[in-house]
């Protein structure tokens, strides 16, 4: 009986996984197609996201549910559900940022488009690299740490681009009203948001991992 | 029914040794709540008794051999002074375990009967008891080397590894109770098993011997223990030696079972033999000194870092405590027993029982002691010598000997009561002393305190005396001020009506010069100007205050407030601000509103007050 709560937890665990890394991919996407101006696909990917995040949350509960219920691994279960809460953290972040294109409309002027995009295929990769290690560390913690240093590089690519974007959209752009601006420095910054998520899950799981191996 | 009674020791060390014990072989899987207390009393039960039943024997033999306690009065006796030792070397903290303590109460009634005791069995028991804990580290170390290469190269999830550790929890934890039951049997029933006989009980399946039944007793003893006291024991057990993983337990359960196991097993000491070992001693050992024999194991194999390693001065000391208490106190009771209730102990101390009999339909109805002896030497005719009788004569050479062996035991005991006695005292006495310290310090402090405190008044007082000076200084600066402004202002009038009457060109410029110095002297007042320095630099705490209640006032509502505090009329402030007394009762009125002043109260009041 208790195998078997088991075998359904480990699964539902794996599909939560799996879900928020398709809801990463999908906004990776869904912000490409916003900067090409590719309406239909990124409605699309809206409709994809909401359905992800809604599963994912689904998922999240069946997964305490049973860590309660079934009082399985009752010594490190705090530890788990927090992994859990901040790995739920990364598609919610996703979604809330594709649903603030959908809904502000920024507009990008083409010099900055190839930027936005390398910011938010540094910024997926990130959160992308972290969710290898989230799977090892239930099976091998010793080797998790050696997996987060892909985390911690694109975290620090994503800030550089960033920073870059802020640099040109204030000091070379002139076309632009200060509002706008403005307005794309937030987007940056949304974006950005991804990765710093997916460090603090990184740095979260580093501890974890030291703490299951001792 | 009898019989009962005099099981009732027996039972109660049981029962102790279900409530305590178990939570050797389930106490760190119910803490960790990796197994529920309902399943571990469940199955600690049931193999408690079978082990109980199926490989008690071979302990309880080597008991035997220690010292055949040969009738009722005295088993009870015997495993009384054990649970007595149990209980109160528990209520002082000391480490205890029933198994010495019960091999101390059978030296006790060897000594009190004039029994000899086996000095090859007993040097036997005292080296199992010593090698317990040791092979409990060494199968440890091993098994926890094991399971982590296990862990390292199978990959296990994590949460299925959690499962798999709950059913070997649950699986090593039976095995640990088995192994506690065959071993730890004999502590409880070992010492009755010469002492009665119980008919043959046949089953059909299976027969019960006497001893079974004897076994099967104890069993359910250690499992009512079990199942109603040790509850508590289990979920404060864990984390008093070294903190211990579900994976560590495992290995710890494991270890302490085996040891346990190879004590209380005739067919591995059998096995052992054939192949021309030496056989294995079954003897019956402390299942918590080898616990913490095997958890030291482990926290050696760690780096030892974790270990609590006074822990091992306290086994020693229980090593040599125990059984010496045990001892003294099974004699003392063995002498209550035999000389005031006049029970049969057996050995030297046998009693001749005479059957009177009434009539001849009546069955016996009382038993007629002859006499029993305080000593055997000197009351030779009524001793009825048991059928060792001829052995002990032969062996009343040995007779000085044990008296040495037990006058050198008894100093041991009093020497280490003494010094137990001596270490509470010791205890007690720094407490005393720290305490006495800490209220010295106290006493200090407080003393420090009040010093401080009639420095502060004395302070006070003084400031209170200066400040009062200063504005007393203040006020006459003020009212110096004023009066020359007053004065000034009478003379500018003079000047002016002395003018109007003369008409000499030359006159009337220098006097029309006069009264342009006399205001420019009243509109740029320095007095006036270092009297506003004087009067912020002594009320910056005030006005510092002010500023922090009320961050909106400006700084002329600041300095008003200042000179309101110095209980001038709005006259006088307006003759000092160089303003009209109407600008000053208007400023008032602002600065009342500003401060959110209660109607009723007046605002000098509230400013002097602030």
């Amino acid at each position: 009986m208790l195998y078997k709560n088991v075998k359904q937890l480990v699964f539902d665990i794996d599909n939560f996984i799996d879900t928020v890394e398709q809801g990463v991919l999908v906004f990776k996407e869904g912000v490409v197609n916003y900067l090409n101006g590719e309406k239909a696909s990124f409605a699309d990917k809206i409709e994809r996201i909401d359905r992800l995040e809604a599963s994912a949350d689904k998922l999240q509960r069946a997964i305490d549910d049973k860590f309660y219920r079934h009082s399985i691994l009752p010594q490190n279960v705090s530890d788990i559900e927090g992994m859990l809460d901040k790995i739920d953290e990364i598609i919610d972040i996703s979604k809330d940022n594709l649903y603030q294109f959908d809904d502000e409309l920024p507009f990008f002027p083409k010099e900055l488009t190839g930027d936005y995009i390398r910011l938010v295929d540094a910024s997926a990769e990130a959160a992308l690299s972290v969710f290898p290690a989230v799977r090892t560390f239930f099976r091998e913690p010793a080797k998790v740490r050696d997996l987060l240093v892909k985390v911690y590089f694109y975290e620090k690519e994503t800030d550089k681009i960033a920073r870059n974007i802020k640099r040109k959209l204030f000091h070379d752009i002139k076309d632009l009203r200060l509002s706008q601006k403005i307005h794309l420095r937030y987007f940056a910054l949304h974006i950005e948001t991804l990765s710093d998520r997916a460090e603090s899950l990184a740095d979260l799981l580093s501890i974890l991992a030291l703490k299951m191996s001792i | 029914m009898i019989i009962l009674f005099y099981l009732s020791s027996g039972l109660f060390l049981g029962w102790s040794l279900g409530a305590n014990d178990a939570a050797n072989v389930f106490g760190t899987a119910v803490g960790t709540r990796m197994i529920r207390f309902k399943t571990a009393a469940i199955v600690a039960s049931i193999f408690v008794i079978l082990g109980a039943v199926v490989q008690g024997a071979g302990a309880s033999h080597t008991l035997g051999k220690l010292g055949s306690v040969s009738t009722l009065a005295a088993a009870f006796t015997v495993a009384l002074a054990a649970a007595l030792t149990v209980y109160w070397m528990t209520r002082m903290k000391l480490p205890i375990s029933t198994s010495q303590a019960i091999v101390g109460a059978i030296i006790g009634w060897n000594f009190y009967t004039n029994n000899p005791t086996d000095l090859n069995i007993l040097s036997k028991i005292v080296t199992t008891w010593i090698s317990g804990p040791i092979l409990g580290g060494v199968f440890a170390v091993l098994l926890f080397m094991l399971v982590k290469k296990f862990t390292k190269v199978t990959k296990i999830h994590l949460l299925y590894r959690d499962s798999y550790i709950r059913y070997g929890l649950l699986t090593v934890g039976a095995f640990g109770a088995y192994s506690l039951g065959a071993n730890n049997i004999a502590n409880v029933m070992g010492v009755f098993v010469s002492a009665v006989e119980l008919p043959t009980i046949n089953l059909g399946i299976i027969e019960l011997t006497g001893t079974d039944q004897l076994f099967f007793l104890g069993g359910i003893a250690i499992a009512i223990g079990i199942v109603t006291y040790s509850k508590h024991v289990m979920e404060t057990v864990g984390n008093t030696l070294m903190p211990l993983t579900p994976e560590a337990a495992i290995v710890v359960v494991l270890s302490q079972a085996i040891v346990l196991f190879i004590f209380s097993s005739q067919s591995l000491s059998n096995a052992f033999q054939s192949i021309g070992l030496p056989p294995i001693p079954l003897v019956p050992v402390s299942s918590s000194q080898v616990v913490i024999g095997s958890i030291i194991g482990i926290g050696l194999y760690k780096g030892g870092k974790e270990i609590k390693y006074n822990i091992l001065g306290s086994i020693s000391l229980g090593w040599i405590a125990t059984p010496v208490v045990a001892g003294i106190i099974a004699f003392f009771m063995l002498f209550f027993v035999n000389n005031v209730f006049q029970r049969d102990v057996g050995g030297d101390r046998r009693i001749e029982t005479k059957e009177v009999v009434t009539s001849r339909d009546q069955d016996v109805v009382s038993d007629k002691t002859v006499m029993l002896n305080d000593s055997a030497e000197n009351n030779q005719a009524t001793v009825v010598p048991d059928s060792r009788g001829v052995t002990n004569k032969e062996e009343t050479s040995d007779t000085p000997l044990y008296a040495l062996v037990g006058l050198l035991l008894s100093l041991l005991v009093i020497s280490a009561l003494f010094y137990l006695l001596f270490r509470e005292k010791k205890k007690i006495r720094h407490q005393k002393r720290k305490s006495k310290s800490v209220e010295e310090k106290y006493r200090l402090k407080v003393k420090n305190l009040e010093k401080n405190y009639e420095e502060r008044i004395n302070q006070q007082t003084d400031l209170g005396k200066e400040l009062k000076f200063r504005q007393n200084e203040m006020v006459t600066m003020a009212m110096s001020i004023i009066h020359k402004n007053e004065f000034l202002s009478s003379l500018k009038e003079e000047v002016i009506k002395i003018k109007s009457g003369v008409k000499d060109h030359e006159t009337r410029s220098g006097l029309n010069k006069l009264s342009l110095m006399i205001t420019q002297d009243l509109s740029i007042d320095r007095d006036r100007e270092k009297f506003q320095m004087h009067i912020s630099e002594q009320n910056s705490s005030f006005i510092h205050r002010l500023s922090e209640s009320f961050p909106k006032m400006t700084d002329n509502e600041k300095r008003l407030a200042s000179l309101l505090r110095l209980n001038l009329s709005s006259k006088e402030i307006a003759s000092i601000l160089n303003i009209s007394p109407k600008s000053v009762e208007m400023n008032r009125y602002r600065l009342r509103k500003k401060l959110k002043i209660d109607p009723k109260i007046p605002l000098s009041d509230f400013i002097r007050n602030f």
